[in-house]
C-alpha cells in the first residue's frame, strides 16, 4: 500500500460531504427524540427522500426543487408514523420498523425508471478570498450549499432548544408528557410537528446522497445510513453540537476507509466496508457503558405512547 | 376536530385480537389494489393473481410446493423473533443471523468435500444454529454487559454480515473449479451436504420440518413452561417480573440466542436446499419479512404458522404477477410493508374502545 498516494487535503475536504447525509438525518431525529418519540423509520424516510429528491431534480433540472420535494416527501412519510403512533397508539419500535420496510419497497417502486440516469452536477460555492486560502479554503469553503445549510440547521436546533419557549415546551413534552398535558400543552400536536421535522430532515439527508454525493439512484442506496444516524443521536447524548462532532468524526472515518481501499491496502475491500458499522457499534458500546452520563440525557418519555385519560 | 375518543379496555379484547390481522389483510388488499391501479394494472386481477391463483388457480400444482419453500424460513425465523418481542427484547437483525447460519453451515459442509458420510449433514445443522447463535450473542452480551441498545447493534450487524457474505463468496468459500459468477460449490450436487425436497412436488425439505417442530416447541414453551411464563411476564410488566424473580440477563440471552439459532438454522436449510450455494446475493430479506410475520401472527405460534403461509403467498403470487402482469417486484415489497402498517394501526381496536364524543354528537 502507498499511504503517500492519499491526498490528505482532498480527504479532509470530502469529509464534510460524507458526513452531511447522516448529520441532516441525525439532527432531525434528535428533535423527534427530544419530544419523546423514538422513530426507527429514519432509514425508510431517508431512502424516500433520496428517490423523490433525485426524481424531482432530474425532471426539473433544479437541485433546490429536488431538496424541497425530498423534505416534503420525508415529512409526509413520517406523518404516517405520526398518525399510527400518536392517534392509534401503536408501538413505536414496530411502527418505525414498518416505516423502514415500506420505505425500501416504495422507493424501489418509484425509482424503477431512474436507475442508471445521471444526476445533476451541483455547483460548489466560491467566495472570493476565503475559498482561495491555501489548505483551509478547499477543506472548509468550497462545498455545495447544503453542507452549510446542515451546519446552520444544527445551530438553529441548538438555539431553539436552549433559548426559546418553543424549545422548552418541546423538551417538557419529551421529559414528562403528563405534566405538559396538565399545563395545557397539546402533547400530540407538538409531537407530530417534531416527527414531521425529523422526517423532513431525514428526507433532506437522503436527497443529499442521491443528488450531491453519489449522484445517482440505486435501490437501497442509503445502506444503513439511517441506522447510523440513530446511533449518532445516542452518541451525541441528545445534544445538537455533539451530533455535528459525531457526524464529522464518522464522515472522516468513512472517507479514510474509502481512501485506504483506493490506495490498495492489503485487506479485502469487504472488510474495510464493514468498518463504518463496526465503529458505530463500538461507539454505542462506549457511550452506553458510561450509562450514568448518557442515560441522564435521554428524554425520560422516549418511546412511550401518550394517551390522555380524561 | 376528532369526533371520537379512545377508552382503554381493562384487558385486550379476545375477539379483536384475532379479528385485527384479518381486517389488516383486507385493508391492505384495498390499499394495495389502489397502488396497483396507480401503476396502471387491473387491481382485481392483481389481487387474484397474488392471493388466489397460486393456491387454486390453473398452475397451482407448481406454486403450492413453492409455498412451503418460502414459508419454512419465514416461520422458523418469526417464531424465534416472537419470543423476544413478547419479552420486549428487539432482535431485528435476523437477516444477519440468517446469513451467518448459512455461512457456518455451508462452511462445515464444504470442509468435508468430497467425503460422503452420514454425519456431515447433522454437523452442518449444528454449525448453522451455532453461527446464528453466535451472531445474536453479540447484541445480547453488549446489552447485558454494557446496556447497549440491542435494536441498533443487531441491525448494524446485518450490514456487517452482508459484507462478510461477499468476502466469503469471493474468497474462502469460492468454488475453486468455477468460472463465471463467484459463489461456493453447489451443495445440491454434494449429496452428503444437501437438503433435498423430501416428497417430490410438496416443497417440503428439512427446513420446513424444522419450522413445524419450532411451532410446536414454542407453543409448549409459552403455555406450559416457566420460561414461557417469564417471557410473557417480562413483556407485560417488567416490574412484576423483577419482583417475581425473573432474571433479566438470562432472559435477554435466552431470547436473543433462540432467535439467532433459529434464524441461523433457516439460513443453513436455505443454502443447502433451495438456494444451493453461498453467493453475494444469497439473502433475500427473509429476516426482515419475518418481523412482519411475527406481528401478523400476533406473536402466537399458531398465528405465526398461518401468517408465514400468507406472507409466502404474497412472495409467490408476487412472482406470478411479475411474470403475467409485469407487476414490479418492488410493489410486493411495498405491499408487505403496508400490511404491517395496517396491522399496527388496527391493533388499537383490541386495546381500546372507540367512543363517540358527546360534544361532537350534540
Amino acid at each position: 500500500m502507498d499511504i503517500s498516494s492519499i491526498n490528505w487535503i482532498l480527504l479532509l475536504a470530502s469529509l464534510m460531504v460524507a458526513a452531511t447525509p447522516i448529520l441532516l438525518a441525525a439532527i432531525g431525529e434528535l428533535v423527534t427524540e427530544r419530544a419523546g418519540v423514538l422513530n426507527l423509520g429514519v432509514e425508510g424516510m431517508m431512502i424516500t427522500g433520496a428517490i423523490c429528491g433525485f426524481a424531482v431534480s432530474v425532471e426539473t433540472g433544479s437541485a433546490t426543487l429536488g431538496f424541497v420535494a425530498a423534505a416534503i416527501a420525508g415529512a409526509a412519510f413520517s406523518l404516517i408514523f405520526g398518525l399510527l403512533t400518536q392517534f392509534l397508539l401503536s408501538n413505536q419500535v414496530a411502527t418505525g420498523l414498518a416505516l423502514t420496510l415500506f420505505g425500501l419497497g416504495f422507493s424501489a417502486l418509484i425509482g424503477q425508471g431512474y436507475i442508471g440516469i445521471k444526476g445533476l452536477s451541483v455547483p460548489h460555492i466560491h467566495i472570493p478570498v476565503i475559498s482561495d486560502i491555501p489548505v483551509l479554503g478547499p477543506i472548509l469553503f468550497r462545498h455545495d450549499l447544503m453542507v452549510y445549510v446542515s451546519i446552520l440547521l444544527v445551530a438553529a436546533t441548538w438555539a431553539v432548544l436552549k433559548y426559546t419557549r418553543a424549545g422548552l415546551i418541546l423538551r417538557a413534552v419529551g421529559e414528562n408528557h403528563d405534566a405538559a398535558h396538565a399545563l395545557g400543552y397539546k402533547v400530540v400536536r407538538i409531537r407530530l410537528m417534531a416527527i414531521a421535522f425529523g422526517g423532513a430532515c431525514a428526507g433532506l439527508g437522503g436527497a443529499y446522497l442521491s443528488i450531491v454525493r453519489v449522484p445517482q439512484w440505486t435501490e437501497g442506496m442509503t445502506a444503513g445510513a439511517g441506522w447510523i444516524a440513530l446511533a449518532l443521536v445516542v452518541f451525541a447524548s441528545w445534544k445538537p453540537w455533539r451530533v455535528l462532532i459525531g457526524a464529522y468524526l464518522f464522515g472522516g472515518l468513512t472517507v479514510l476507509q474509502l481512501n485506504l481501499q483506493a490506495a490498495g491496502l492489503k485487506v479485502p475491500v469487504e472488510y474495510l466496508s464493514m468498518s463504518p458499522y463496526l465503529i458505530t457499534i463500538l461507539v454505542l458500546v462506549i457511550m452506553s457503558s458510561g450509562r450514568s452520563r448518557a442515560a441522564l440525557n435521554a428524554p425520560a418519555e422516549l418511546g412511550r405512547s401518550f394517551h390522555a385519560s380524561s | 376536530m376528532a369526533s371520537f375518543r379512545l377508552e382503554k379496555r381493562p384487558t385486550p379484547s379476545q375477539a379483536w385480537t384475532w379479528a385485527t390481522p384479518v381486517l389488516a389483510v383486507l385493508l391492505t388488499m384495498v390499499a394495495g389494489g389502489l397502488m396497483f391501479a396507480a401503476l396502471g394494472k387491473n387491481p382485481f386481477l392483481a389481487i387474484k393473481t397474488i392471493f388466489y391463483d397460486p393456491v387454486l388457480g390453473e398452475f397451482a400444482f407448481y406454486y403450492r410446493g413453492q409455498l412451503l419453500v418460502k414459508a419454512g424460513p419465514l416461520i422458523l425465523i418469526a417464531i424465534g423473533l416472537a419470543m423476544g418481542f413478547k419479552a420486549g427484547i428487539w432482535n431485528i437483525g435476523a437477516e444477519g443471523q440468517y446469513i451467518m447460519g448459512a455461512i457456518f453451515g455451508a462452511g462445515v459442509g464444504l470442509a468435508f468435500y468430497p467425503t460422503e458420510a452420514w454425519y456431515i449433514f447433522p454437523l452442518m445443522v449444528i454449525a448453522g444454529a451455532v453461527g446464528g447463535l453466535l451472531w445474536a450473542m453479540i447484541p445480547a452480551i453488549l446489552k447485558v454487559r454494557f446496556q447497549t441498545n440491542e435494536i441498533l447493534v443487531s441491525l448494524l450487524l446485518v450490514y456487517v454480515a452482508e459484507q462478510f457474505l461477499a468476502a466469503m463468496s469471493l474468497g474462502l468459500l469460492r468454488n475453486p473449479e468455477a468460472t463465471g459468477f463467484p459463489g461456493s460449490r453447489n451443495l445440491q450436487q454434494f449429496p452428503a451436504a444437501s437438503n433435498p425436497e423430501l416428497w417430490a412436488g410438496t416443497g417440503i425439505h428439512f427446513g420446513v420440518v424444522a419450522a413445524l417442530i419450532a411451532v410446536i416447541f414454542a407453543y409448549i414453551l409459552l403455555s406450559r413452561h416457566l420460561m414461557g411464563f417469564h417471557i410473557q411476564l417480562a413483556g407485560q410488566s417488567p416490574k412484576a417480573a423483577r419482583f417475581g424473580g425473573v432474571n433479566p440477563t438470562a432472559l435477554v440471552v435466552f431470547c436473543m440466542g433462540l432467535s439467532g439459532a433459529l434464524a441461523g438454522l433457516a439460513g443453513m436449510f436455505e443454502v443447502t436446499g433451495p438456494a444451493g450455494q453461498i453467493s453475494i446475493n444469497f439473502n433475500a430479506g427473509y429476516g426482515f419479512t419475518a418481523i412482519i410475520v411475527a406481528f401478523l401472527g400476533r406473536l402466537h405460534p399458531i398465528g405465526i404458522l398461518l401468517a408465514g403461509l400468507l406472507m409466502a403467498l404474497t412472495y409467490i403470487g408476487g412472482e406470478a404477477a411479475q411474470a403475467t402482469m409485469q407487476l414490479p417486484a418492488a410493489a410486493i415489497q411495498a405491499f408487505q410493508g403496508m400490511l404491517l402498517f395496517f396491522l399496527l394501526g388496527v391493533d388499537v381496536l383490541s386495546n381500546y374502545r372507540i367512543r363517540l364524543n358527546r360534544e361532537a354528537a350534540a
